[in-house]
């Protein structure tokens, strides 16, 4: 009954393709948002202060 | 009292007056709570939907809000992509309409589908040949981009800006925007499209079908392109209106003038595209499925020819041309003319394309269905109005959402009883505008 | 066990039999438990798999002629199984099995969206607007072999799939490869008293319905019957009901021939 478990593979090109798109956009959220937390802790703890824009 | 918290440099009303405001809104927010509680909990039942017509004010106001608040994307992909930097001075507002939209939808399709809890099924059990998982998995990564693109407004706030790390965490953010931007246009131009298509592969109803490339029936391209003309028309009709209400000059004319001519010559070419699809359609495609264009227009209490003009016309050429000739764009009055018309268009459009492609019969033996909506589908619709009114209020008066304010509405330190000082492009008093802001309410308010 | 051949289950309904006296409705929505409320008087509220239409001529009398016509889910076929509710459904909660040639509906696994019903011209596709509530006694009459749906999710017509699985695991069981004719039929099938429906396996030529319906395949099932029609044949649903009528305005309401059509039903 868990969704973890009993995840449906499913094998066709469309499948790949639009899960590919969604995964890739998610990664480049993903990763760009680590980026910045990171390196906002890593300025904060190196006592920088990024000058506004 | 709230002092602390409000921009520096900027004037906002008192607090009791923003705090009496915001409680007449939430007045309405609560109804819409009300009802929203209701439909969870005793089931669409609670609607005047039935079994022809499954999709109905929800939908419409779904794709409503999506194509209103696609100003955000565009207006992204204009900034940080193509480039047009004076947009910098309006991004913020459009990010934040734009977010309102979207959370706005995504709240009303938890309430629209009959199974809420089920609601993750889309994403696990995906059909992805459906365009309703499309607009699932592209609406809710878009509305991340939403969050991330908001998320540093509220950090702008005086208080929270001073925490170092937050300040550097806005900073970071600004400074890697055009990638998310770009995502965000990405995952726009799909879901906006695949809301089109929504209605464009029911090819067993001649009403909303449309031919296809490759696997995207024309109306996935038309509904992209009408986002992207009639978005930033919206964001121009709620700038004019905050302006109004809190009778000041936000963005300078120049800023508006420039979104205002790139919309218009989307909205020509959207139009355009449209008119040449509408004639295949009423020539070509409806007659290949048996019927006549006076079918769809003709014989019922609603649906007259009138709504194609209205959609094609009047909310379409309009405007369009109103936005393209500068002469009338630089007039304010015909400005707030043709952003209202090009915003109803997109609604207009929205409404042709789910609840009257419904309302045709198909069998030739049934009739028209119309529907008019319960008090509990109004109340829903009316809900996120009221909480995009409260959000628009809220960052309004703690955020710098305008970077331009400060310098059209400089306060003198010793301020007189005096308005807060005219705009510095002096051609366009805000006095001109009153007239025209609606809620009147509200108006101090926001102030 | 033998490899069966793919069937493709369809239906023959018989106008000229039919006297629209209900009893498909009725062996259909006590088969497959079908909800209903004290209040039947909104038919589009009403969960009906099998509704009789009532057709008219519009003419006067003494010109005036009436024809009622059962209509269950049409199992459109599309091309290649593109039947028009079942790729858009977002979670694939319907399928289109191109074993038997039934569009199944997964009522556990329906979450409401109603996307499906937007798409079916036939409007087969019903919403439970309601949980269902049954008369005191009745739920000890329900059919085990179906499962009752609960609030939010679309059901429709099934061929009386259940029948069909359980007639296979008799087959199976007898080491028999094919289901016999006689041993799969709908409640519906069974229940007209004119004989008016026949259900069958259209790939099939010895079963009647195929001999009634003559399907073409190279022209997606177009009928060779000249007394028989298909539902909005030209949209390209490629429907497994067949309809026989001997009489020309009964064929010509079947589709929309680019005039207002006149007559409506009752």
């Amino acid at each position: 009954m868990l969704p973890f478990i009993s995840f449906e593979w499913v094998s066709d090109t469309v499948h790949f393709v639009f899960h590919g798109a969604l995964w890739y956009a998610l990664s480049v959220l993903g990763m760009g948002m680590t980026y910045c937390i990171v390196k906002a802790a890593y300025d904060t703890i190196k006592g920088k202060a990024g000058d506004h824009h | 009292m709230d002092a602390a918290l409000i921009p520096k440099g900027v004037k906002r009303c008192p607090l009791p007056q923003f705090l009496g405001a915001l409680t007449v809104v939430s007045v309405v927010l609560l109804w819409g709570v009300y009802a929203m509680l209701l439909c969870w909990l005793k089931g669409l039942n609670q609607t005047n939907m039935n079994n022809a017509y499954g999709f109905a004010l929800w939908i419409w106001a779904d794709l409503a809000v999506i194509a209103l608040g696609g100003g955000a994307f565009f207006t992204g992909l204009l900034r940080y992509i193509i480039g047009k930097d004076e947009l910098k001075n309006i991004i913020n507002f459009a990010v934040l309409l734009g977010f309102i939209c979207y959370s706005s939808a995504l709240l009303i399709l938890g309430i629209d589908v009959g199974q809420p809890l089920r609601g993750w099924f889309i994403f696990w059990h995906a059909n992805v040949h459906s365009m309703l998982t499309e607009v699932a998995f592209c609406l809710t990564c878009y509305f991340f981009v939403l969050c991330i693109e908001y998320v540093p407004l509220v950090l702008e706030n005086r208080q929270i800006d001073r925490v170092p790390f937050f300040h550097n965490l806005s900073h970071n953010m600004h400074e890697i925007m055009a990638v998310f931007a770009a995502t965000g246009a990405f995952l726009s131009f799909f879901h906006q499209g695949s809301l089109g298509g929504v209605s464009g592969v029911l090819f067993a109803r001649p009403f909303g079908f449309r031919e296809h490339i490759l696997i995207w029936p024309y109306t996935f391209f038309l509904f992209t392109w009408s986002a992207a003309a009639c978005g930033p028309c919206f964001t121009i009709l709620i700038t004019k209106i905050t302006e109004a209400i809190s009778r000041k000059k936000l963005v300078k004319d120049n800023v508006i003038r420039l979104l205002a001519k790139i919309a218009g010559w989307m909205l020509l070419t959207y139009i355009f595209v449209k008119t040449i699809d509408t004639i295949y359609w009423a020539f070509v495609t409806a007659p290949s499925k048996g019927f006549v264009l006076n079918f769809f227009y003709t014989d019922n209490a609603f649906y007259g020819y009138w709504i194609l003009f209205l959609e094609i016309v009047l909310c379409g050429w309009v405007p369009a041309f109103l936005l393209v000739v500068k002469k009338t764009r630089e007039n304010n009055k015909l400005l707030w003319i043709a952003v209202f018309l090009g915003a109803l268009g997109a609604m207009v459009n929205r409404w042709v394309m789910v609840l009257q492609v419904l309302a045709i019969p198909v069998l030739p033996f049934e009739n028209w269905a119309l529907y008019i909506p319960s008090w509990q589908e109004v109340a829903t619709t009316i809900l996120p109005v009221a909480y995009g009114i409260i959000l628009v209020m809220i960052s309004f008066r703690y955020m710098p959402i305008f970077p331009q304010e400060q310098e059209l509405n400089p306060i003198e330190p010793p301020t007189p009883e005096v308005e807060p000082a005219a705009a510095a492009d002096a051609e366009e008093t805000p006095a001109d505008e009153d007239p025209a802001a609606p809620e009147g309410d509200l108006q101090p308010a926001q102030a | 066990m033998k490899k069966e051949n793919a069937k493709r289950f369809g239906m023959v309904i018989d106008l000229d039999k039919c006297t629209g006296c209900g009893s498909c409705m009725v062996a259909c929505m006590a088969e497959n438990n079908v909800p209903f409320r004290e209040d039947e008087t909104d038919k589009l509220l009403s969960v009906a798999w099998m509704r009789v239409y009532k057709l008219t001529n519009g003419k006067a009398f003494p010109d005036a002629d009436e024809c009622f016509l059962p209509r269950p889910c049409q199992h459109c076929e599309g091309h290649h199984g593109h039947s028009p509710c079942v790729s858009v459904c977002p979670a694939t909660a319907t399928d289109y099995d191109a074993s038997t040639g039934i569009v199944s509906q997964i009522y556990t696994r329906c979450f409401g969206c109603r996307y499906c019903m937007a798409a079916c011209p036939y409007h087969v596709r019903l919403f439970n607007w309601w949980d269902p509530v049954w008369p005191d006694g009745m739920e000890k009459m329900l059919n085990p072999d179906v499962s009752v749906r609960m609030r939010g999710v679309v059901e429709k017509c099934s061929f009386c799939f259940h029948r069909y699985q359980l007639a296979r695991q008799q087959a199976d069981y007898e080491e028999r490869g094919e289901v016999a004719e006689n041993e799969y039929q709908t409640a519906c099938t069974q229940g007209c008293p004119a004989g008016a429906i026949v259900f069958g396996d259209l790939n099939n030529p010895d079963h009647e319905v195929t001999r009634l319906a003559q399907p073409d395949l190279s022209h997606e099932g177009k009928s060779r019957n000249p007394k028989a029609f298909r539902l909005l044949e030209r949209l390209g649903t490629n429907t497994k009901v067949y309809y026989l009528s001997s009489r020309e305005w009964v064929r010509r309401l079947g589709d929309n021939y680019q005039v207002k059509a006149a007559q409506h039903q009752a």
